[in-house]
């Protein structure tokens, strides 16, 4: 016990770090298999091997570089591809701005790293982690340990399933595993009527306009939730 | 060699999202109302992500008992809400979904 704590005064930055490890562990659940079905589908719709593993690399976003690769596998204008892209990847504009606060001291090479290293489930516990009391001084390292930990398996993962081909059957449904993700990511922070009401709204309007181009319908519906919990907490 | 081209474009674009905020705070200033409204940035954002994925099959709107994914993901969220854990989360939405798919199929 003794040794313990003195271990993390000696070495926050280190203990920061597999802390950020450990919070983002049992995310891979979900991420492990969703990688894996990204290279399965990459490469039966045609994308050549190592372009599929760059795009981990260069775009490391699972649910954009999924709908990438059916648009390559469509063949539809290499500008349009870009614009969906960079249109489901939107909302890392939102978490930027959410985790920026808290970066502000930090030296502009580690801004860099940490951006790089911004996807859903990193944001998810570190912002949890900066929103808790305590010791600011070493939670970058936690970030780090997050991003990285996540940047890894989703490198791998998708590697095997590029490697696996076609010979998993989609009878097994593993494509499931990403929306039961985003419901375990979710459903914990909805603690108030204003919360709750930015979810339902936000995800019925992405049903009823789900098949509009380009999924506008997406980027509408979250506008949508946020003003509607905007409101609720106004009433309130 | 276009295939490159796009993936890079993609690229550039999600990172210059990435960091658009943690490089310029503060010299964009953020609007108050926008701090206010980015608390609602998870629940809505990552909700209109699943709920298609519960409710829309080969873009129909399926809301009836035998849409399988939509039982497993209530039970799912049950699940969340009561236990607050992933791993429980997405074994219990896992293992509703095939033993439905099993009956219905």
């Amino acid at each position: 016990m003794h040794a313990e704590k003195s271990y993390q005064v000696l070495y926050p930055a280190r203990n920061e770090f597999f802390s950020g490890i450990k919070a983002v562990l049992p995310l891979m659940l979900g991420v492990i298999p969703f990688g894996m079905i990204y290279g399965i589908l990459a490469v039966s719709v045609g994308v050549p091997a190592n372009v599929a593993q760059a795009m981990s690399v260069i775009i490391f976003a699972g649910s954009s570089q999924f709908v990438s690769a059916q648009l390559f596998g469509l063949s539809v204008p290499a500008v349009i591809n870009i614009f969906t892209v960079w249109v489901i990847n939107l909302r890392h504009g939102l978490y930027s701005g959410s985790i920026a606060p808290y970066l502000q001291k930090l030296p502009t090479r580690w801004k860099w790293l940490l951006g790089y290293l911004l996807t859903d489930e990193a944001y998810a516990v570190s912002i949890i982690h900066y929103q808790q009391e305590g010791d600011d001084r070493n939670k970058q390292w936690f970030f780090l340990g997050s991003g990285l930990t996540l940047w890894t398996i989703w490198q791998l993962s998708t590697a095997a399933g590029i490697f696996l081909g076609a010979s998993v059957p989609t009878s097994w449904s593993l494509d499931f595993t990403l929306a039961l993700t985003f419901i375990a990511l979710v459903v914990p922070g909805i603690k108030d009527r204003a919360s709750l009401g930015a979810a339902l709204s936000a995800g019925l309007v992405a049903v009823v306009l789900f098949n509009l181009p380009l999924k506008l319908g997406l980027l509408a519906a979250s506008l949508i939730g946020i003003l509607v919990g905007l409101l609720l907490e106004r009433e309130s | 060699m276009i295939i490159w081209l796009t993936i890079i474009a993609a690229g550039i674009l999600t990172y210059a999202t990435r960091l658009s905020f943690i490089l310029f705070y503060g010299q964009i200033r953020m609007p108050y109302m926008m701090e206010r409204a980015l608390r609602f940035v998870p629940p809505a954002v990552l909700t209109v992500i699943f709920f298609p994925e519960l409710l829309i099959n080969d873009g129909d709107i399926i809301l009836s008992f035998g849409n399988a994914r939509l039982l497993s993901g209530m039970l799912a969220i049950l699940v969340a809400w009561r236990t607050k854990n992933v791993i429980y989360t997405i074994v219990s939405g896992m293992l509703a979904l095939w033993i439905l798919q099993y009956f219905f199929s």
